[in-house]
């Protein structure tokens, strides 16, 4: 479109203004890009949003035990824990009527598991007394009070409850909560008591040997995508070729294979012994640790450093060192300078990925880990496959997911994320 | 001309094969040796009777009871027969998403006429279970350690004895198991071990116990780690499941031998997914009617050590199918190896593990 110096509306070949002539046509342009990636988008939609959005959901949703018990739940309404007193006949006989029906439907072994999670032993509780509700006739048997108590001395302990009580409402806090290590106690939230304590300390590890394995994936890496970027392409291609293979192998192979050679009957300390730099007594201990984590974790990351920053390094042309060099910089300013700098962008992009892979690790510090190098993952995983607390893993996923956001906003300040090159 | 008489040679192929009514039945299971006993002792000559049985395996008995709640959140249960442990078993009755079975309606009677409930007797922990093995936690360790001057491991106290055995232990990353052994240790008698357990003070008591190894013990989560660190030489004494110790022992004739005592019973059986279709169900129920009758079970014993959990099959067990080695005194049902054993208190376990397992991560990390 060039400039005109006739006054008026410009008109197209069919007589509309060319101004809405030409929005029609963008539009219909930016129709059909959407179009085109409608697919991707739904996609994207239907795998990423919607998983993470009902993860969310799960660690505060508590409908449970409204739905179970909805009399009881009306019923403890009026009822004050903080009197430290046994709740009254209507509740009892409440809750008999709400677990006649939820025997009938199976659901009450289900509460009781859910409420186990507060109170180790509710599980047992409600099997117990869904058995003996089953014989019992509403109409008839009252009063249900000493029956209940009768049945299973749990269900006069206050502390039954309480946690009945605390946990009625629909939505719940009670999962972030127990993910921070605390607890709703009596009076209130409480931190929990020091041998209950481990979200925290798994979630600082976490990120901690995530920084660390990143350093060192770094420090390993950088001066192997500078030889890559400068070689002759022949030697490059070979070397790439023995960066990729390790890539391509499968990750368990690669864990195995360090802790064949890690372990204290393993290839490392055999050729150390041989050497005679240790004795066959003091053989070291280099896994089931932080150190075997960080070891076998930063081999298998290394690739997704050495990639980026090599696809930056390949970019930055050899003239500006030389430049350098001839208007009298030494080596190391010359590299710190002038060629440093512009490598920034691949180390950006290689720290952030190795960041933000390593946080997830699950099988490696698994099987490598001892009990010094596990992950916050590992916790997740447990409660997702073995305990059953879908709750408690989504809040832990959830606060994991905001560190990692709130770590990406951190980045975005500090190095500018406009500056991240992936290639 | 081509594609279409091909296309409709399929579709009668097709057609033909679906009027046979041939049915699919998925069976989960744990893979490896177990799977492959399995396989042989009931699949294999239930397949000869029943041709049009199509028998799938699905290797996912670890995860069973996470895949199997998300599969009945997505309202799609795939699988027909899924075995697991009873802590398992337990979990997922209480879910709701195993289905409650009668054992004399879905298991045979023994051959002489004692009904299934009887023949299996204690072992029906739970509405939802219909019990196969029994198989034990114990102890394997080296015989050729030079440092322990001729001595072997007796007792399951030797473990925590570092100045008599000393080297590296082997035990599972997790409260089972360990906090009963430490116990019993500690001088708790075997049958107040849960009482004591229950309480804070007890488990202050097994968790000082455990300080007394700690730093010399190889946390496992796996049940071949322990026979992998023993073959290496990475432990010298450590904690798995019997029936990978006896293929250490008696197939790779490792240097490694059984420590029965204290051993910790657990089972493994077999649960039926709540809300199958009636066919399904009728054709679920016909297959776990022949796998789990006296016959089959001690047949599952020629492949694998673990023993049969019905008490009219002990009888019947005999040789290994390969090695040709009497089963029997390698059962941990076998009355030479069960003179000390623990039975596990399942229930206690299904209310306190998860409690548990937060102190005893909580110790780890200290």
């Amino acid at each position: 479109m060039s400039d005109t110096t006739e006054t008026g509306p410009m008109l197209a070949a069919d007589g509309t203004p060319l101004k809405v002539s030409l929005n029609r046509a963008l539009r219909r342009q930016k129709l059909r890009a959407l179009a085109l990636i409608a697919p991707l988008l739904l996609f994207v939609l239907i795998t990423f949003v919607v998983p993470i959005g009902s993860m969310l959901f799960r660690s505060v949703e508590n409908e449970i035990v409204r739905d179970t018990l909805p009399k009881t739940v009306a019923a403890l309404k009026n009822w004050d824990p903080s009197l430290h007193e046994l709740p009254g006949e209507p509740v009892y006989a409440a809750l008999a009527a709400d677990l006649k029906v939820a025997v009938e439907e199976k659901t009450h072994t289900k509460l009781g598991s859910r409420l186990n999670y507060e109170n180790p032993g509710m599980s047992s509780l409600f099997r117990q007394i869904g058995r003996s509700v089953k014989k019992w006739d509403l109409a008839t048997d009252a009063p249900f009070k000493e029956k209940f108590i009768e049945a299973n001395k749990g269900w006069g302990d206050f502390s039954t409850w309480r946690t009945l009580k605390t946990y009625s409402p629909a939505y719940t806090n009670g999962y972030f909560l127990n993910a921070i290590d605390f607890e709703k106690g009596p009076d209130g939230i409480r931190q929990r008591e020091g041998n209950q304590k481990i979200y925290v300390t798994l979630f600082i590890r976490t990120l901690w040997m995530a920084l660390v394995i990143m350093g060192s994936c770094l420090l390993l890496g950088y001066p192997v995508a500078w030889l890559l970027a400068n070689l002759p392409n022949k030697t490059a291609n070979l070397l790439m070729i023995l960066v990729l293979l390790p890539f391509w192998t499968s990750l368990l192979v690669r864990t195995s294979a360090w802790k064949v050679l890690l372990q204290q009957q393993g290839v490392i300390n055999d050729v150390l012994i041989w050497l005679g730099f240790i004795s066959d007594e003091n053989r070291l201990v280099m896994i089931n640790n932080q150190f075997g984590t960080i070891v076998a974790m930063t081999h298998i990351l290394l690739p997704f450093m050495i990639l980026p920053l090599y696809s930056v390094m390949k970019t930055i042309p050899p003239s500006y060192v030389r430049a350098a060099k001839s208007l009298g910089a030494t080596d190391w300013t010359a590299f710190w300078r002038v060629y440093f700098p512009q490598s920034i962008p691949g180390i950006g992009a290689g720290a952030i990925l190795v960041f933000i892979l390593s946080i997830g690790f699950y099988i490696t510090p698994e099987l490598v880990g001892g009990t010094q190098g596990v992950f916050i993952s590992n916790r997740i995983a447990y409660h997702i496959s073995s305990s059953l607390n879908w709750g408690l893993a989504a809040a832990l996923g959830t606060i994991l997911l905001a560190a990692v956001m709130l770590l990406y906003w951190a980045y975005d300040k500090i190095v500018g994320i406009d500056n991240v090159k992936l290639g | 001309m081509k594609l279409t008489k091909i296309l409709v040679a399929g579709s009668a192929l097709a057609l033909t094969a679906g009027s046979a009514s041939a049915i699919d039945l998925t069976l989960v299971s744990w893979g490896g040796a177990y799977q492959a006993s399995q396989q042989k002792a009931y699949v294999e000559p239930y397949v000869a009777e029943h041709p049009d049985v199509n028998i799938i395996w699905d290797e996912s008995s670890s995860e069973a009871v996470a895949k199997l709640r998300a599969m009945n959140e997505a309202g799609n249960v795939t699988w027909d027969l899924v075995d697991v442990t009873i802590a398992d078993a337990m979990r997922l009755c209480d879910e709701g998403l195993a289905m409650e079975v009668d054992i004399d309606d879905v298991a045979a009677p023994a051959p002489d006429g004692t009904p299934a409930s009887e023949d299996f007797g204690d072992l029906l922990l739970s509405e939802c279970f219909i019990p196969e093995i029994v198989y034990s936690i114990t102890f394997g360790y080296r015989n050729d350690v030079a440092a322990w001057n001729g001595a072997t491991p007796t007792s399951v106290c030797d473990v925590f004895d570092t100045k008599k055995f000393p080297g590296k232990r082997s035990l599972y990353k997790g409260p089972l198991y360990n906090m009963e052994w430490a116990l019993i240790c500690d001088g708790v008698p075997k049958e107040d071990i849960y009482t004591v357990l229950g309480t804070d003070e007890g488990v202050a008591r097994a968790f000082k116990k455990l300080d007394s190894i700690k730093d010399q013990v190889v946390w496992w989560s796996a049940g071949a780690e322990t026979p992998q660190l023993l073959a290496d030489g990475e432990v010298v004494i450590g904690s798995t499941y019997n029936g990978r110790l006896f293929s250490v022992i008696a197939e790779q004739h490792q240097p490694v031998s059984m420590l029965w005592d204290a051993e910790i019973y657990d089972l493994d059986g077999w649960i039926i997914p709540a809300g199958l279709p009636e066919d399904r169900l009728k054709a679920v129920k016909d297959f776990l009617y022949f796998a789990t009758d006296t016959q089959r079970l001690a047949d599952q014993a020629k492949y694998i050590s673990y023993g049969p959990a019905r008490k009219s099959s002990a009888p019947l067990v005999g040789k290994h199918a390969e090695l040709g080695i009497e089963m029997a005194p390698h059962m941990p049902t076998d009355p030479a190896n069960a003179t000390n054993i623990i039975m596990m208190d399942f229930p206690w376990w299904s209310d306190h593990r998860d409690d548990l397992d937060a102190k005893f991560q909580a110790w780890l990390a200290q």
